[in-house]
């Protein structure tokens, strides 16, 4: 191997990105807009909702419990509701996310010291949302319940929940998004860099120029993987920057075993990268192949859902995935201070894809040679 | 017969893109009805654009066209309905068949139900495609395309034609058919502009318009433009090493251009100039000049003789090595079989051309020789290296030049010559040299830091041969080099490879151009995936030479040997 020749080839690689106008747009836009949209828009919390409440009772508790919901900070505005079927419309039209209703007898049951029901309806198809709207009322009405009659009674033998929350103490969004984000771009990135690095090649007709050279099938998969993962590696200390600085997420664990993961995990991303541009003809199948990959890898990762979460016969999908793994080793990083152990145990299978990534593309590249 | 109609005028045309220079400046001119008229000059000169401007599809920034009596600027739909326009990649449809295209085409150029049995019937017939009139046009040869493409353009009778470079991508054959084809339409009044790279053709049109640079260097009957260098056009014959001495003759005094044609040399010398000083032995006499000369008298002549390039180069040991050899080579894509048994060794310091109509299997052969693609069976060797062995050794002995420009456009000149130099592993001084040899050589300082695709098209292919010699290969590979390029761009680039050749340079060369041909050693016809013939240029041409034609060109020898192996063919299937 020559490292001359090496070094022409990562050199022009890198220039030609540089160079290209539409290659400088996909190394600038998509971090600068994942970091405005996903730090700032998406948001995993449930806030400002309106909450519909029919209150059949109008009695002293059921005025309170209206009252206290109007107050949880998640909650905009509560509108009244004459009548089920204004509720039942309410909802249809998600102009509300969810519906009390409090029965006729609400007051009296409370004040007599009976078990009382409040109904809550919820918009099921935004069942994120939904679920966790549901806890909070679900709190309002718990804390509500001591103050009564019969609560005051047993507050003594009651057993009280207090959470406390390790790691984002105020659970803050940031926190959690901020890091995943440093995973996620250097996926795009990286990912679509290397898709497009031999498909622009065959297009521009360099392909078979690089072919007459002397460069040796390896030296030119070599030179095709280095110069993504440099601007991968680019990339992730930006947003690492970025993450400390602008966002002020903490830092807890060590960078040095962030960097050392991370470059498995780019060897992963640009494996596969190289097996798509392996795979295409022109610069359009190369992006399509990204994206039909981009997407599921983004779904199945646990970056929004959590991977337990996600039906067992998709399971294997996810221990696929490159990014499920890098994101543990990301949060741990920044979080908590995770153990060297720990990110071994999951810097492990990354490598394992990115050793089966390399050499299926390598293994393609050579076949589309003939 | 009375005076034709102007159906196109032109006054003063110019048209600029944004900040570059005009892409055409001040042209005028006309094409008449029941003429062919030549819009003539290489890629670049701004054919498309002012076609495209006589179609109303785009605006000129200054002068006027007049197309059929109506203002391009103005009347745009009224002159898009009346006439005919082939671009050049006609759109047809690759997945819908022949008829289904023509019905397509019908459809929206609004052709009466009611015409369109007799109309097709008559297309079809006279473009021969009845037969394939069920075929998917994906499947058509690229001769057959543009007759299909013609057929459409003609649905409604336009009263003018405008075509393209219709002779692209065309074996020579199919592009005589065309050419017979548009010659009947101006029979019948029809105006046909033929826009063409190809010089040649421009002797056969009526009336020519040659652009260069986006200027008009003449307008007129293509007799007139070589009428003015009538009687300085020489052939010298019996010369010896021919190269050589073109590259001595082309340096004296009053010798404006001189290009190789087979074992002979054609000279163009200044007005009024005396016959250089020639060897003994040698025969000079004059000759019918062709448009090729004349438009390299009108650019000022061809350039002088002398290589740098070569003249850098250590001369390779003089023996007759065989420096490319095709042992039975054969590849098969499925059941085609794009190339079929094709042997010939081509020895240290000679040209071999690899000859034939696009598709015919001479870019496979050029594949399988420089490594690119992997013989189905049968050996390739470079420089006594087997390239299905030790491939990447024989691969850092060659230099390659691709058919379009293929170097990084997004580089500059400057880091495109740095990358081949470290490709071919050349570092240090070394690089420092070569990268500053070639600079130098080829004049690149002025153009160093651009981007290499904003480069006008002649930089380019210095910019290209440059690369394919920075690491001075003993075997040089060239796909199509001079298509398209102007007649000074292409004798530069062969006054280069002549000097190298003279250094035991090797070259193998795929064209489908005749004239590039002429500048082989020895040439292999490639047709239908088989080498139909080998030999000379002269000795190819002598082959088919009869009483009616003692005298045939390379491209009536070409077709003639095509006709004979076709009838091989034919006789074989019997």
């Amino acid at each position: 191997m020559s490292l001359t020749r090496l070094l022409a080839l990562i050199l022009k690689e890198l220039l030609a990105v540089m160079r290209d106008p539409k290659g400088r747009i996909v190394l600038i836009a998509p971090p600068v807009m994942q970091l405005l949209i996903f730090s700032t828009a998406a948001t995993l919390e449930v806030r400002n909702v309106d909450v519909m409440v029919l209150d059949q009772d109008h009695g002293h508790w059921s005025e309170e419990l209206t009252a206290r919901i109007a107050g949880a900070p998640t909650v905009k505005r509560v509108l009244p509701a004459d009548s089920p079927d204004m509720l039942r419309r309410a909802i249809e039209e998600r102009s509300v996310i969810a519906g009390v209703w409090i029965g006729s007898d609400f007051t009296r049951r409370v004040t007599a010291g009976r078990p009382a029901t409040v109904q809550v309806i919820l918009d099921g198809r935004r069942s994120n949302a939904s679920q966790i709207l549901a806890s909070y009322l679900g709190e309002i009405a718990t804390r509500l319940s001591l103050e009564t009659p019969l609560g005051t009674q047993i507050t003594g033998q009651l057993i009280t929940v207090e959470p406390r929350n390790w790691f984002n103490a105020n659970l803050a969004d940031k926190w959690f998004m901020v890091p995943n984000l440093i995973a996620s771009i250097a996926l795009l990135v990286g990912l679509i860099v290397t898709a497009l690095s031999i498909a622009r090649e065959r297009e521009l007709g360099t392909f078979d120029q690089l072919m007459v050279s002397p460069l040796r099938v390896h030296e030119i998969l070599i030179g095709k993987v280095v110069p993504p993962m440099i601007i991968g590696l680019g990339h992730i200390t930006l947003f690492i920057l970025a993450a400390l600085l602008i966002f002020h997420v903490p830092l807890r664990g060590s960078l040095g075993l962030l960097y050392g993961s991370a470059v498995f995990y780019l060897a992963a991303v640009v494996g596969i990268g190289l097996f798509i541009s392996a795979l295409s003809m022109t610069q359009q199948q190369a992006i399509l192949g990204a994206f039909l990959f981009l997407v599921p890898a983004m779904l199945l990762s646990g970056f929004a859902t959590p991977v337990e979460n996600i039906p067992s016969w998709l399971q294997p999908l996810c221990d696929i995935n490159p990014l499920r793994y890098f994101l543990v080793v990301v949060r741990g990083v920044f979080l908590k201070d995770i153990g060297v152990d720990e990110v071994i145990r999951q810097t492990i299978p990354i490598a394992l894809i990115a050793a089966v990534a390399l050499t299926a593309a390598a293994w393609l590249f050579r076949r589309r040679m003939e | 017969m009375s005076e034709p109609a102007d159906l196109v005028v032109l006054e003063g045309v110019t048209k600029v893109f944004g900040d570059a220079p005009p892409a055409l400046k001040d042209v005028s001119g006309t094409v008449r009805g029941g003429e062919i008229t030549g819009l003539v000059g290489p890629d670049g000169a701004g054919k498309t654009t002012l076609i495209r401007l006589m179609t109303g599809l785009m605006e000129p920034t200054g002068g006027t066209l007049t197309v059929l009596g109506h203002d391009t600027r103005t009347d745009a739909a009224a002159i898009q309905s009346a006439i005919g326009y082939m671009p050049q990649r006609f759109g047809l449809y690759e997945d819908l068949t022949v008829g289904e295209n023509m019905t397509l085409y019908a459809d929206l150029r609004g052709l009466p139900q009611a015409e369109r049995e007799a109309v097709f019937d008559e297309l079809l017939t006279f473009t021969d495609l009845k037969r394939f009139t069920a075929r998917r046009a994906g499947h058509l040869s690229g001769g057959m395309k543009q007759k299909l493409g013609l057929a459409c353009a003609l649905l409604r009778k336009p009263r003018l034609l405008l075509l393209d470079e219709p002779g692209v991508g065309v074996d020579p054959i199919s592009r005589r058919d065309l050419w017979a084809m548009v010659e009947d339409l101006t029979r019948e009044g029809i105006g046909v502009l033929w826009a063409t790279a190809y010089l040649e053709e421009a002797e056969a049109c009526d009336r020519v318009l040659l652009l260069n640079e986006g200027e008009a260097l003449f307008a007129g009957p293509p007799a007139e433009m070589t009428g003015r260098v009538q009687g300085r056009v020489y052939r010298v014959e019996g010369i010896g090493a021919r190269r050589t001495a073109l590259a001595h003759l082309v340096d004296e005094a009053g010798v404006r251009d001189g290009v190789i044609q087979g074992e002979a040399i054609r000279l163009l010398l200044a007005e009024g100039a005396e016959r250089p000083p020639l060897p003994d032995g040698a025969r000079i006499e004059a000759t019918r000049p062709r448009f090729e000369d004349a438009f390299v008298d009108r650019l000022g002549g061809g350039p002088g003789g002398h290589s740098a390039i070569a003249a850098a180069q250590d001369a390779f040991p003089d023996d007759d090595a065989a420096m490319i050899e095709a042992d039975g080579l054969t590849k098969r894509f499925g059941d085609f079989t794009a190339a079929a048994d094709i042997s010939f060794k081509v020895p240290r310091g000679e040209i071999f051309g690899l000859l034939g109509p696009n598709g015919a299997g001479k870019s496979t052969t050029f594949k399988m020789l420089c490594g690119l693609l992997r013989p189905t069976s049968g050996t390739g060797r470079v420089a006594g290296i087997d390239l299905s062995r030790q491939a990447a050794q024989a691969r850092g002995r060659l230099g390659y030049m691709a058919q379009k420009f293929s170097l990084y456009g997004d580089l500059s000149i400057q880091q495109n010559l740095d990358f081949f130099a470290g490709v071919y592993g050349l570092s240090g001084r070394r690089k420092r040299t070569r990268t500053g040899l070639m600079r130098e050589i080829f004049d690149f300082d002025r153009h160093a830091g651009q981007p290499a695709k904003e480069l006008p098209l002649g930089l380019k292919q210095r910019l290209a041969l440059a690369a394919a010699l920075m690491h001075e290969p003993e075997v040089l590979f060239l796909d199509e080099p001079t298509s398209g390029v102007d007649p000074i761009t292409r004798r530069e680039f062969w006054m280069h490879i002549n000097a190298l050749v003279e250094k035991g340079v090797t070259v193998l060369v795929t064209t489908h151009f005749m004239d590039e041909a002429e500048y082989c050693d020895r040439i292999s016809l490639i047709y239908r995936g088989r080498s139909i013939a080998l030999g000379s240029p002269d000795e190819l041409k002598r082959r088919v030479a009869s009483p009616d034609q003692p005298d045939p060109t390379m491209e009536d020898a070409f077709v003639a040997l095509v006709k004979e192996a076709d009838a091989e063919r034919e006789e074989e299937a019997a």
